[in-house]
């Protein structure tokens, strides 16, 4: 009867049946492990922003470093730059540097750069203003809820409007200069096209 | 054989036990919910996006308290639940929903445990089955012989 050869082979103790068995218990283990290895390894808050390509969420924000307030809708037609940040936020001070450099080469042009304040006082961002410098536009943010409509899920964040009023690009974290002008020369060259 | 009859009689009774109270537990109360019920419900499904593992019903952060208050807004203003969820997922993406959606490849985490427990039956049945008649009747010829002759051997010295 093969059964009987069959129990031979797979005898207990045998070399065959053990081998056997550790495949079927480490194979699920391996895989699962595969699948953690995989999904752990990434940054679970750098997300690809749902709204690339939709309309930008609308905004008037009271102004902090001037009176009055900013109106996204009266920025139409030119290249927007919104820059979530905080003063007790580490990676807002490396980009720092980066946001003033492209400000100072793409204002001429049209492009405004804008920095919204994100769970900060007012008083606490414009500190940060007075020791590092720069003259872009800032504004408050009451209640975050253009954070919010934004989807913003922590600071930094930056979002670059195109000349049409949709979302060309954003990117999570301390932004660079080479990000910066790349997005802002795609955006311009998008807005010259139409 | 009637063992394993009751064995299996006694599974599927405790899996139907377990199925009924998981059914009657979720089926909430009658009253109606009030504002502050919603804004909680929707707020359990939606994670804070500034913390760890922390739902925007459960956070103390501002900002999960700023999402509360859109929430609310929103709800007041007339805009149902799915609709109030749908916004944050617009914005957010999946990532927003302590839960994913139960579609597509999303089924997994809810299909493994099932697809386990079914294949480690399986295995498990088919492990007893074969060990069963083995340990009964089955030795082969040679081994049959060497038991004998050793059996033999121990009776002979006494």
């Amino acid at each position: 009867m093969t059964a009987d050869i069959d129990d031979d082979r797979s005898a207990p103790g045998r070399p065959r049946s053990r081998w056997r068995l550790v495949a079927l218990v480490l194979t699920p283990i391996v895989l699962f492990a595969v699948v953690l290895a995989s999904g752990l390894g990434r940054d679970p808050r750098a997300l690809p922003s749902e709204l690339i390509g939709q309309p930008a969420p609308t905004f008037s924000l009271p102004r902090l470093d001037a009176g009055g307030a900013i109106d996204l809708g009266d920025l139409e037609g030119q290249v927007v730059v919104v820059n979530f940040w905080a003063s007790w936020c580490l990676p807002c001070r490396e980009e720092h540097e980066a946001l003033e450099a492209a400000w100072g080469r793409y204002r001429e042009r049209g492009v405004v750069i804008l920095g919204v304040s994100f769970e900060d006082t007012d008083e606490g961002a414009l500190a940060f203003r007075d020791e590092l410098g720069g003259d872009w536009p800032l504004a408050a943010d009451p209640d975050s809820r253009t954070a919010i409509a934004y989807g913003v899920f922590g600071v930094p964040e930056t979002f670059v409007i195109a000349p049409d009023g949709s979302i060309a690009a954003k990117t999570t974290g301390a932004v660079t200069y080479g990000w910066l002008t790349r997005e802002i020369e795609s955006a311009l060259r998008d807005g010259n096209v139409e | 054989m009637s063992g394993r009859t009751r064995t299996l009689a006694v599974l599927v009774a405790a899996v139907a036990v377990v199925g009924l109270a998981t059914v009657f537990a979720s089926g909430g109360s009658d009253h109606a919910p009030s504002i502050d019920d919603r804004v909680h419900e929707i707020g359990a499904e939606l994670r804070c996006t500034v913390c760890l593992n922390l739902s925007v019903a459960d956070s103390p952060s501002k900002l999960a308290g700023e999402m509360r208050a859109e929430i609310e807004t929103q709800l007041r203003s007339g805009r149902s639940p799915e609709q109030v969820r749908a916004f944050f997922v617009d914005r957010y993406g999946e990532w927003i929903l302590l839960a994913p959606t139960r579609r597509g490849l999303n089924l997994l985490p809810w299909a493994i445990p099932i697809v386990g427990v079914l294949v480690g039956t399986a295995l498990w049945i088919g492990f007893v089955r074969r060990r069963t008649p083995r340990d009964e009747v089955a030795a082969s010829t040679s081994e049959r012989a060497r038991i004998e002759r050793d059996l033999a051997n121990l009776q002979e010295p006494g």
